[in-house]
């Protein structure tokens, strides 16, 4: 059994045996179930830190999206000398660590794709050094290239009409959270050791493939490791141990996501679940008097102004189908234990008040693990920052534990993995609303009018027969699942190979778990469009060549978004068909297929590549985000929509469910006491059926136009909104994806 | 009674103002009150809106009985709620078979003392546990040119509510320059002070506001209010003293 000093006042055992953080948690954590009024407000230090980022956000806008970029580091562990906030005011900041040399700016990160990397440097203006291209283009292979070889012909076509979009074959796939926790609670030489243990036990001692792959593998995490001691070293920290107090602990955690995100330009780096861990070295701290709850307080600020400044260079393509510049840093607060304790402590209330101290911001993106056995004062905290800041996202504990656990982590926008016992690969998303339009023109894409998908019979009555659709629909998706899941087979396997995730990997258990996350987008068009067919009487308007381009609906239909089974039941068949074709098929490394119902705001991209739908979405319209109804089908309110989406089975779309409603403040409750009551009650309410997610917006439409039309106003300069799966500043959309946001449904009574 | 039919004009699965909590709102069609600031006018037909037999939409309205608490329940609205009385009176019954809390919002303008009306009243008071009763003026003539209606039998309705223990709510819609000069508003607390205190849960002032104007126009109906603005938050404040309202 190990044992250091740094350990002193910890309970358990098992945890001390072996690399078991959740042991710790559960051995030593102090559940808190009183209310907000401990907490502290900011410390002068964190005001002006906050004041200088700021500042530094506000230049970074005005010089149109990027303060600074790099041009002539590779990126990695030990790349830059240590950067902060102000070098002028070093010594305020209790938490240190930035991605470069200076705040906020961005790293290149070549490997996921050489040609990406330059595009982004040259559309704000920076010049590629041309050493570094010949490095990476005559000397080096890249993820994307490596990709782009390997592609089928097919594949080329899936991805250029757009019926798989977003595919992460041109940067990082990200979504692993390494369990940043190790780095504190054992520190890097002891996570060294059970790593070289590891890859002296790797194999029996026949080089077969899978065995050599892993040696390597391991040696690259053993090899990040020793870097993240020297990263922290420049900082003037010594890693190698335990932390002893919560500001190392704290410090400690922090260098290990920083390695992330210095290697790693994944869509989505998520910290993880922290909290309830990091509360017991606070609590440790408190009562042996070494701090106090100001001195915390500000721990946790300082850590969560870091979180707020993550930035990656990306491209114009890449922001329009990911727009505000996110990297979902996702937090976790929250939930119950498996031994039916909460794990709401005092530090899921301070990170929750980080969003009063320094006001809205869309990053970290903070996720409440929500169950309505949690204390209802966290509820109620946790509902009243809601209605404040609309800067937090809701998921359901009681349907993700009995799955992942008491110890997952969200890995991305919705998404839950087992924090240290697993790794996911993010596979972006097939439109299943597009495939129903290749089911009816016989695979011929209706915008580009050329063959892609097999030209099977296209149909060719007027008016639109239910049976023979969902024939021809069913055939269709069996071969969209086929070459969906064969995509992201080779994409997965080329990123393990030329961008491999070493750092996160490092703090991951060596027999790592696989889910093979595949996603759905369309999904309300597609429920809405069957139920035409099937309620309504959807003519068909072909145009010279034969083509279906447009649908004429005679008579009502139910819709998806109002509680009636006759829609969503549709929508319960469309996710488990389609999952049910995507398990057939062979996932890479043996992982196991998941969905998700989620489209980010890349539901703006692809209803662009979408033509007109049987359900009267015109062509080129917007795609409904995520899991939610189309905008306008709405007619019943607010809780009739949760209703619908919550009959989606969260067991078939283990990848998560994505919901995202506004609501107007007064249309929520006349006071600020009934509107933290209602809105509890609705999230008790919908969670209790089995949903899986929601984010919560609170303010009127007419805010959002004036945003829009105002965007220099000083209070909308941190505004920040939900939408699918995250939270960004509103002004930093761009202007269609605004207009979405305004033409969505917000729920307001006359 | 079973089948007797109910016509509804629409329904809101959250509200938040009709009634204490979270509420079902059931929005009933037909009024014959012709209020110059109606913002529902597109339930004044009384012909038209969806068939339910009351147990049929209680149905639908226990889909949300996970959101309701202690607090909340079924709120019927309209449209004019007691022209269809038979029918709120079957589907409150079966409502409170299951113990959920019922509201109705009601304009009062149907009711009546004959002895007829009041035996079906007095069944359903039995199953109502609290009404929502608009004031839209004291004074009868001011009343019959805002409404098109009297208001000596809403007024009776009130008195005997308050006679009879029910719970109310009184609201009182203000708009500039036509519900909100002085005079009025003491008449109407002065009347207010005659009833129950008991019974007077909440007295509501509700600013006038133009967002059922749009409504107006799509029904082709010449807005009634034209140039009229909402009130000043100056004028609430004033008007909430003298009803002693919130």
């Amino acid at each position: 059994m190990l044992n250091f000093d740094q350990w002193d006042g910890f309970e358990g055992r098992l945890w001390k045996e072996e690399i078991n953080v959740r042991d710790f948690i559960q051995k030593n954590y102090t559940p808190y179930d009183g209310d907000e009024s401990f907490l502290v407000g900011p410390t002068e230090a964190t005001d002006k830190l906050w004041g200088k980022v700021q500042e530094l956000l506000k230049e970074q806008r005005a010089k149109g999206g990027v303060l600074d970029m790099d041009t002539d580091i590779v990126s990695s562990i030990t790349s830059h000398a240590p950067g902060y906030i102000d070098p002028e005011m070093k010594d305020l900041e209790q938490i240190v660590g930035l991605q470069t040399d200076k705040p906020l700016k961005r790293a290149f990160m070549p490997y996921g794709g050489i040609q990406m990397a330059e595009k982004a440097l040259t559309e704000y203006g920076y010049t590629p050094n041309p050493e570094l291209h010949r490095i990476f283009t005559e000397y080096h292979k890249t993820h994307n290239q490596a990709v782009f070889d390997a592609y089928t012909p097919e594949m080329r076509a899936v991805r250029k009409n757009k019926i798989i979009t977003g595919l992460p074959d041109t940067y990082g796939r990200g979504r692993i959270v390494g369990d940043y926790r190790r780095i504190a609670l054992y520190g890097i030489d002891q996570l060294i050791a059970f790593k070289e243990e590891d890859k002296l036990n790797c194999g029996s001692g026949s080089m077969k493939g899978e065995v050599i792959r892993l040696r390597e593998e391991l040696q690259e995490q053993i090899n990040s490791l020793k870097a993240m001691k020297e990263m922290a070293k420049s900082y003037g920290y010594d890693i190698s141990q335990p932390a002893k107090t919560a500001k190392e602990a704290v410090q400690w955690t922090y260098f290990g996501y920083l390695a992330a995100i210095k290697t790693q330009n994944g869509a989505a780096m998520s910290i993880g679940r922290v909290c309830t861990f990091l509360d017991i070295y606070i609590e440790r701290d408190l009562a042996k008097g070494i701090i106090t709850e100001k001195e915390a307080q500000e721990l946790i600020d300082h850590m969560t102004l870091k979180f707020r400044m993550v930035k990656f260079a990306r491209c114009e393509s890449y922001n329009q189908l990911f727009s505000g510049d996110p990297v979902w840093a996702t937090i976790d607060l929250a939930g119950i234990g498996v031994d039916g304790r909460s794990m709401v402590t005092k530090t899921d209330f301070r990170v929750l008040h980080t969003l009063e101290n320094m006001g809205p911001s869309p990053e970290p993106n903070i996720t409440v693990l929500y169950s309505s056995a949690l204390p209802e004062k966290f509820r109620r905290y946790a509902a009243h920052i809601s209605i404040e800041t609309s800067s937090i996202q809701y998921e359901n504990d009681d349907v993700m534990k009995p799955v992942w656990g008491d110890d997952y982590a969200i890995c991305c926008c919705v998404s839950a993995t087992q924090t240290g016992k697993e790794m996911q690969f993010f596979g972006a998303r097939a439109n299943l609303a597009k495939c129903l339009l290749y089911a009816i023109n016989g695979g011929v894409d209706e915008k580009n009018k050329v063959q892609v998908g097999p030209a099977y019979q296209p149909i060719t009555s007027d008016v639109l027969d239910y049976d023979e659709v969902m024939d021809k629909y069913d055939k269709m998706m069996d071969w969209l699942a086929d070459v969906y899941v064969n995509t992201l087979n080779l994409i997965q396997y080329m990123h393990d190979k030329y961008y491999y995730e070493a750092a996160q990997m490092a703090l991951i258990d060596t027999d790592v778990r696989r889910t093979f996350a595949t996603g759905i987008a369309g999904f309300s068009h597609v429920i809405d469009s069957l139920s035409a067919i099937k309620y309504a009487k959807v003519s068909v308007i072909r145009d010279e060549d034969g083509l279906a381009v447009d649908y004429k609906i005679d008579g009502d239909f139910p819709r998806y978004g109002n509680d009636d089974d006759r829609a969503d039941e549709i929508g319960v068949w469309l996710l488990r068909t389609f999952m049910e074709k995507l398990k057939k098929h062979h996932t890479y490394r043996r992982s196991e297929p998941t969905t998700s119902i989620l489209t980010i705001t890349s539901n703006v991209v692809y209803g662009k590549a979408t033509g007109a739908l049987p359900d009267g979405r015109p062509a080129g319209e917007p795609l409904s985000p995520g899991a939610n109804p189309a905008y306008g089908a709405e007619t019943n309110g607010l809780l009739a929509s949760l209703n619908s989406v919550a009959k989606i089975p969260y067991e078939w779309a283990l990848d998560g469910i994505s919901n995202t409603q506004t609501v107007n403040p007064e249309a929520l409750g006349a006071t600020e006491e009934e509107r933290i009551d209602n809105l509890v009650m609705a999230m008790d309410g919908y969670f209790n059926q089995g949903a899986h997610h929601v984010n919560v917006n609170v303010f009127g439409k007419e805010k959002l136009i004036d945003a829009m039309e105002h965007p220099e106003k000083e209070e909308y300069q941190n505004f920040t909104i939900r939408v699918s799966g995250y939270a960004v500043r509103f002004i930093d959309l761009t202007k269609e994806q605004q207009k979405d946001v305004i033409s969505r449904t917000f729920h307001a009574m006359m | 009674m079973e089948n007797v039919i109910g016509k509804v004009n629409s329904v809101e699965s959250f509200g938040s103002a009709d009634g204490p909590g979270i509420r079902y709102v059931v929005f009933l069609q037909g009024c014959k009150m012709r209020c110059k600031y109606c913002h529902n006018p597109e339930t004044w037909a009384l012909e038209g809106g969806e068939e339910y037999t009351a147990k049929d939409l209680l149905a639908k309205a226990m889909r949300y009985k996970n959101y309701w608490g202690k607090n909340g329940g079924i709120t019927v609205s309209g449209g004019e709620a007691l022209l269809q009385l038979d029918f709120v009176t079957e589907f409150f019954k079966l409502a409170k078979e299951k113990g959920v809390h019922t509201a109705l919002d009601t304009s009062g303008n149907p009711f009546s003392m004959e002895p007829e009306y009041l035996e079906k009243f007095d069944e359903l008071m039995k199953y109502t546990d609290l009404f929502i009763v608009d004031i839209k003026e004291m004074d009868e003539e001011k009343h019959l040119e805002l409404t098109a209606k009297p208001n000596n039998n809403i007024l009776d309705m009130i008195e005997y509510l308050s006679n009879h223990d029910k719970h109310m709510w009184i609201r009182h819609v203000l708009v500039p320059g036509l519900t909100d000069d002085e005079e009025g508003l003491i008449a109407l607390r002065k009347f207010l002070d005659g009833l129950n205190q008991d019974m007077v849960d909440r007295v509501q002032v509700l600013p006038y506001h133009t967002l059922g104007m749009i409504k107006w126009d799509n029904l082709g109906i010449p807005y009634a209010l034209e140039g009229v603005h909402v009130p000043s938050e100056e004028q609430i404040n004033r008007a909430r003293e003298i009803l002693k309202a919130i």
